[in-house]
């Protein structure tokens, strides 16, 4: 609502937007959930085929587990922000009829996808325990670095949206950026396989930090540097607050808009 | 809280493209400086006491959804000032969050989070308001399995379940089939009952008469009259008569 106070229950409204993106992409699927299974695991058989046995050299220990840590970053930054862009412009009905914040659509979109993130964490940690991996006190940094990193997503989300309902090729530009990004993110390479003077460029894409910290907490068994969680705790600040800045801006002309 | 609802000298113009731009003809027009644009309000000033009601009438084109749309907060003026005290609820276009692969129960439950219930009041409310949209056993089949009046009580049944203080409707009654829009009308009514405000967009009179106790009367964005729906209706009738016979002399 523009500059009205929503007098709901944010709680409720969140569970039941992101309860209700869940069930109409499931439902309509003879597979259902497993769909956010599969996905993940042929994607993670192709790269442990084509990097492990087609191209040559020496690979890190746990390949497949390897690789996973780095796809199940990607797919949810890919979704989510596929997703959180087109948002306010797909759910057109919503904003224009329904007096309720407008941010919540983008962020609601975002946490929706949380739901597949979750299967496909559990599929990772599932692989780690097979590959043999024990549990460790470093685990506990598992929760905080997504957290942060979910919050670095929803901010570019909610600047993303806005702009969408503007230049409607935002979404196409958003796509080609993932397809770029795949290349980009130490998905299938480590990281100290990048040379040293463009090492600091790969510092500063959160994608790839926490692809980092995931291998670090899961393969190496040790908690992420410092240097790291600054760097995410940065990244979801800033996207943060550029997101809410660019959103409060714009939305006042969303309902001319779409 | 002395009003309801205020508008206060509210103006809003449009643009012509209603927005579906790319990047190249956002480009051209930066570079033209030129924003054609349509003047849906001009310094329109109204006041709803708590309790009143009032009708807006004229024809299509005249900025009565562009009013309602304005007092749910949805579009905010140009210029001008609008004061809310109180909970609005709109029946505008209903089912606005509906979506048919839901079943009317999940619905249900959707909307009344997005219209501002808690998970309580919902849970408290939603048998009454199954039972108030005569929906029956269909209530767990999903909404596209519904006809447009059923999908249509069903919305009315959750957004009058939601206690406005200010109650919008845009000529939402007219469908459905009688017995509910009977049943309908007897809600709004004992709304009124109530003490609750309400602001309608409406082409029928016996439903202006039998409402409202005031209507004002809108025409290209600007207040032609005010005052009891009897006069104004007469007057809007007459000018539309007198518009349509001049327009068919001159052809």
């Amino acid at each position: 609502m523009n500059g009205r106070r929503f007098q709901g229950d944010y709680f409720f409204l969140f569970t039941n937007l992101i309860l209700k993106d869940f069930k109409i992409r499931y439902r309509n699927m003879s597979l259902g959930i497993l769909w956010s299974l599969l996905n993940p695991l042929v994607m993670m058989g192709v790269l442990t085929f084509v990097f492990g046995r087609v191209v040559g050299g020496e690979r890190p220990q746990y390949f497949p587990l390897f690789v996973l840590c780095g796809l199940v970053p990607y797919n949810f930054f890919t979704g989510a922000i596929m997703t959180g862009t087109t948002s306010i412009v797909d759910n057109a009905p919503l904003v224009k009829r329904v007096p309720v914040p407008r941010e919540v659509v983008p962020v609601a979109s975002v946490l929706s996808n949380c739901v597949h993130l979750m299967i496909q964490l559990g599929l990772l940690v599932g692989i780690a325990l097979a590959f043999g991996i024990r549990p460790g006190a470093q685990w506990l940094w598992l929760p905080v670095v997504w957290a942060l990193y979910v919050a670095f997503v929803c901010g570019l989300a909610l600047g993303a949206s806005a702009i969408n309902v503007f230049v409607r090729d935002t979404r196409y530009v958003v796509e080609s950026f993932n397809l770029l990004l795949f290349w980009v993110v130490p998905i299938f390479y480590s990281f100290s396989s990048i040379p040293q003077k463009y090492a600091a460029i790969y510092r500063f894409n959160p994608v790839a930090a926490l692809v980092l910290a995931m291998r670090n907490i899961l393969l190496d068994r040790t908690p992420p540097p410092t240097s790291l969680m600054m760097n995410l705790v940065l990244a979801a600040a800033l996207s943060l607050a550029a997101g809410f800045a660019i959103f409060s801006q714009l939305k006042m002309y969303f309902y001319e808009r779409i | 809280m002395s009003v309801a609802l205020r508008f206060d000298r509210v103006s809003k113009s449009f643009s012509h493209h209603g927005g579906r731009m790319l990047l190249r003809e956002r480009l051209v027009e930066l570079a033209r400086h030129s924003r054609p644009r349509f003047q849906a309000l001009k310094n329109v000033s109204f006041e709803l006491a708590p309790g009143e009601s009032l009708a807006l009438v004229g024809c299509n084109g005249a900025g009565k959804s562009t009013t309602l749309n304005m007092a749910t907060g949805l579009l905010l003026p140009d210029s001008g000032k609008i004061e809310v005290n109180g909970r609005v609820t709109a029946l505008l276009e209903l089912g606005a969050g509906f979506h048919p692969d839901l079943t009317g129960a999940e619905n249900v439950r959707v909307n009344a989070a997005l219209l501002g219930l808690t998970r309580r009041q919902t849970n408290a409310r939603f048998d009454e308001i199954v039972e108030f949209s005569g929906i029956g056993d269909f209530i767990n089949e999903p909404l596209r399995t519904y006809s447009t009046g059923m999908a249509m009580r069903l919305a009315f049944s959750v957004a009058t379940a939601s206690d406005p203080d200010i109650l919008l409707i845009d000529e939402v009654i007219a469908s459905g089939d009688s017995a509910f829009a009977e049943r309908c009308l007897e809600k709004i009514r004992s709304f009124q009952r109530d003490g609750k405000t309400l602001l309608m967009a409406s082409h029928s009179p016996t439903l202006i008469t039998m409402l409202c106790r005031r209507a004002l009367w809108l025409h290209h964005g600007q207040v032609m009259a005010c005052g009891a729906p009897g006069e104004i209706l007469d007057a809007y009738q007459e000018a539309t008569q007198g518009s349509a016979s001049v327009s068919a002399g001159g052809s």
